[in-house]
């Protein structure tokens, strides 16, 4: 029988801006856990903040997550990328910074201004508080969000430089001569495919989410500038699928590039896995009336399109990606620890929560389902335990001193008190959506009590698990700097 | 509809679960030509893949034929439109009548007089039964045949400011 070998790429340490990113990325994400809890808690009638209260940690925590996911994503494509081309250290710092300066316009809009129109900023609420908030703090509130997209902005305008400097132009880097033409087996690897597609989507993305943001910003000091409703609606969901979606295809990086380390088999860009990457770039950019099913005034043919991308949206979830992490795991030999349990299990949660996300795309579904929480169902379920989970792996990678390092006791009890929780936390949004509990309540009904005790329950555990996480890696920091061998190598392979 | 929405889910959630946790407890004992194996698998996904469009395929056509944006979604109700006005202000709901007959098909017509709104109207179990968006320049019209008498509340169903979520109010069906 033949020997297969892999040849592993060196394993660089993280840069300090990785680190920072991850670290800024850890931080907010436990604080906007505690808000979220907060507000279940509150939902639970188990305390009382007020709706005011709840409101404002509900715009936070979403705007915060979402940032937040973006920053975790980047940090992984970037660290990964840079293997392969030559990126800008001082841009990528500069996006971080403009997030913390946008980050810090947020906090004083909602926290000094008491602006809460939600991180969706859906026109015109945020002009029209009804005496809540001033345009001051939605202009801060937008302004803001501006700020940190023209950072992330930035930073894919030089992903893009450094990928047509090195691949000669975006065609190639998607692998379209392989995929169109005979495969020579010379694709680029799937963190510059991942990388590529990312670029394009979030750069139109933030482009229309940035040209939203100023109308509106232009229209809260000068309301005859006005903005048609439904054409607002259409550009935020359109940036805001997108922004959060590309997320995702920025973590997924870390499964790439990783498993193939503890399993010592590759995951090469084939044609089945660049047709998914190039369908995907299409889709994450016109799955977007999705979120307008219950809008009879969009166009029907949109509509119609939304609910048919939404299944085949989920094909090279579960075929490509999904599958993929099955086969290069199966009889592989893999000796699990942290990092590859939570990367294995990030595909299953990516896996898992597309599965009533499709079904809400339905729009016979939609119909009874859309804006009830059935909704942070289905996305915390893929963000959770797929995205988050991504990231916490790439944290428990870079944290290892060296490949035969065992993992303590307390994270192995961590691992399996977040899987249990975070399926328990997104199973109650589930139920309560199949209940008909509407989303985004400060005060529920009391027919609706027991299920966010039960959440409330389920979310505590979360972050006391996720603590554990967070706490590993910033012990393990100045590990994650060196450049040594992380991954062991597989039982029965050859050194 | 939500049930089957909810056990569906959990049925295909289940599934991937299993997908996954039969790799991983098959993934001690190495078999290091991955080649052969690679394509056993590819063969499996190829089955895979026609099994997903010939199940889900069929889904996805067959729940587009009876869409809620036409006329469709009256059907089983006898006799002409009941037709309600129903507007949006942050944050109470004006309707033109608060009171419809069973059985005939009523025509929601849905607007906002500031911000988005979501209609939605849930019957005496406070589950959903139809809902449509409230937006400002815009008339969305949802038509809705109530099957049961009874008290049904119509509640917001997007985020609108402080008050959403006492942004409620009744409309009665009565027998025929």
């Amino acid at each position: 029988m033949a020997t297969h070998t892999y040849e592993q790429a060196p394993d660089h340490g993280a840069k300090a801006g990785v680190l920072a990113y991850l670290a800024t990325a850890a931080a907010v994400l436990l604080l906007m856990m505690v808000f979220g809890l907060l507000m279940r808690l509150e939902q639970a009638q188990w305390i009382s903040i007020g709706a005011d209260r709840f409101y404002e940690l509900m715009t936070l925590h979403g705007a915060g997550m979402v940032g937040i996911a973006g920053i975790a994503g980047a940090s992984v494509m970037w660290h990964f990328l840079r293997q392969y081309v030559e990126l800008s250290p001082r841009i990528f710092v500069a996006n971080l910074a403009l997030f913390l300066v946008g980050v810090g316009m947020i906090l004083a809009s909602v926290l000094l201004g008491h602006f809460h129109g939600g991180w969706t900023f859906l026109y015109p609420l945020p002009g029209k508080s009804m005496g809540m908030w001033g345009p001051g703090a939605a202009a801060l509130f937008m302004g803001g969000l501006l700020v940190i997209g023209v950072g992330f902005l930035l930073l894919h305008l030089d992903v893009a430089r450094a990928i047509v400097a090195r691949y000669g132009n975006f065609a190639r880097a998607l692998g379209w001569p392989q995929l169109f033409g005979h495969d020579d087996g010379k694709a680029p690897p799937p963190t510059v495919v991942a990388s590529a597609m990312v670029t394009v989507v979030n750069v139109i993305g933030l482009v229309v989410g940035a040209s939203i943001l100023t109308m509106m910003l232009v229209n809260l000091y000068v309301p005859g500038f006005d903005i048609d409703p439904l054409l607002a609606k259409g550009m935020i969901y359109f940036f805001g699928h997108v922004f959060i979606n590309a997320t995702i295809y920025m973590a997924v990086i870390a499964v790439y590039e990783i498993l193939p380390r503890y399993t010592q088999r590759p995951w090469k860009a084939n044609k089945v896995f660049l047709a998914s990457w190039t369908a995907s770039t299409l889709m994450v950019m016109f799955i977007f009336p999705h979120h307008l099913l219950m809008d009879f005034a969009f166009p029907k043919w949109m509509l119609v399109m939304g609910h048919v991308i939404g299944y085949l949206n989920t094909v090279p979830i579960l075929v490509v990606t999904g599958y993929g992490a099955l086969m290069i795991v199966y009889r592989s030999g893999i000796r699990w620890d942290m990092a590859s349990k939570l990367l294995f299990l990030s595909l299953f949660g990516w896996a898992a929560g597309a599965m009533p996300a499709f079904i809400d795309g339905t729009i016979s579904v939609n119909y009874v389902m859309h804006n009830t929480l059935w909704v942070p169902g289905h996305f915390h379920t893929y963000l959770l335990l797929g995205l988050v989970a991504m990231v916490f792996g790439f944290m428990y990678y870079l944290g290892k001193p060296d490949h035969e390092a065992d993992d303590r006791a307390i994270d192995r009890v961590a691992f399996w008190l977040f899987t249990s929780s975070v399926l328990g936390f997104t199973l109650s949004f589930l139920y309560s959506g199949k209940e008909s509990v509407a989303r985004r309540y400060a005060a529920h009904l009391p027919e609706w009590l027991p299920y966010d005790r039960i959440g409330s329950v389920f979310a505590a555990l979360v972050i006391a698990s996720a603590l554990v996480f967070i706490v590993r890696f910033f012990a393990r920091i100045g590990v994650a700097r060196h450049d040594n061998r992380r991954a062991p190598l597989a039982r029965g392979a050859a050194a | 509809m939500q049930p089957i929405a909810w056990q569906l889910s959990l049925v295909l959630m289940t599934l991937v679960a299993f997908a996954f946790a039969f790799a991983a407890i098959n993934s001690g004992r190495r078999e290091d030509d991955y080649t052969p194996l690679q394509k056993r698998a590819y063969r499996l996904r190829k089955r895979l893949f026609w099994a997903l469009v010939l199940v889900f395929g069929p889904a996805m056509i067959y729940t587009l034929l009876e869409l809620p944006y036409g006329a469709g979604r009256a059907h089983g109700g006898a006799g002409a439109a009941q037709l309600v006005e129903a507007t949006g202000y942050q944050w109470r709901w004006e309707l033109s009548r608060d009171e419809v007959v069973a059985g005939e098909p009523v025509e929601f017509r849905v607007t906002s007089a500031d911000v988005n709104h979501g209609f939605g109207i849930y019957d005496a179990n406070l589950h959903l039964v139809a809902q449509t968006q409230a937006m400002p320049g815009y008339t969305n019209t949802l038509r809705h045949t109530f099957g049961e008498p009874g008290t049904y509340r119509i509640l917001c169903m997007e985020y609108c400011g402080i008050a959403h979520h006492n942004m409620m109010t009744e409309i009665r069906v009565v027998a025929r």
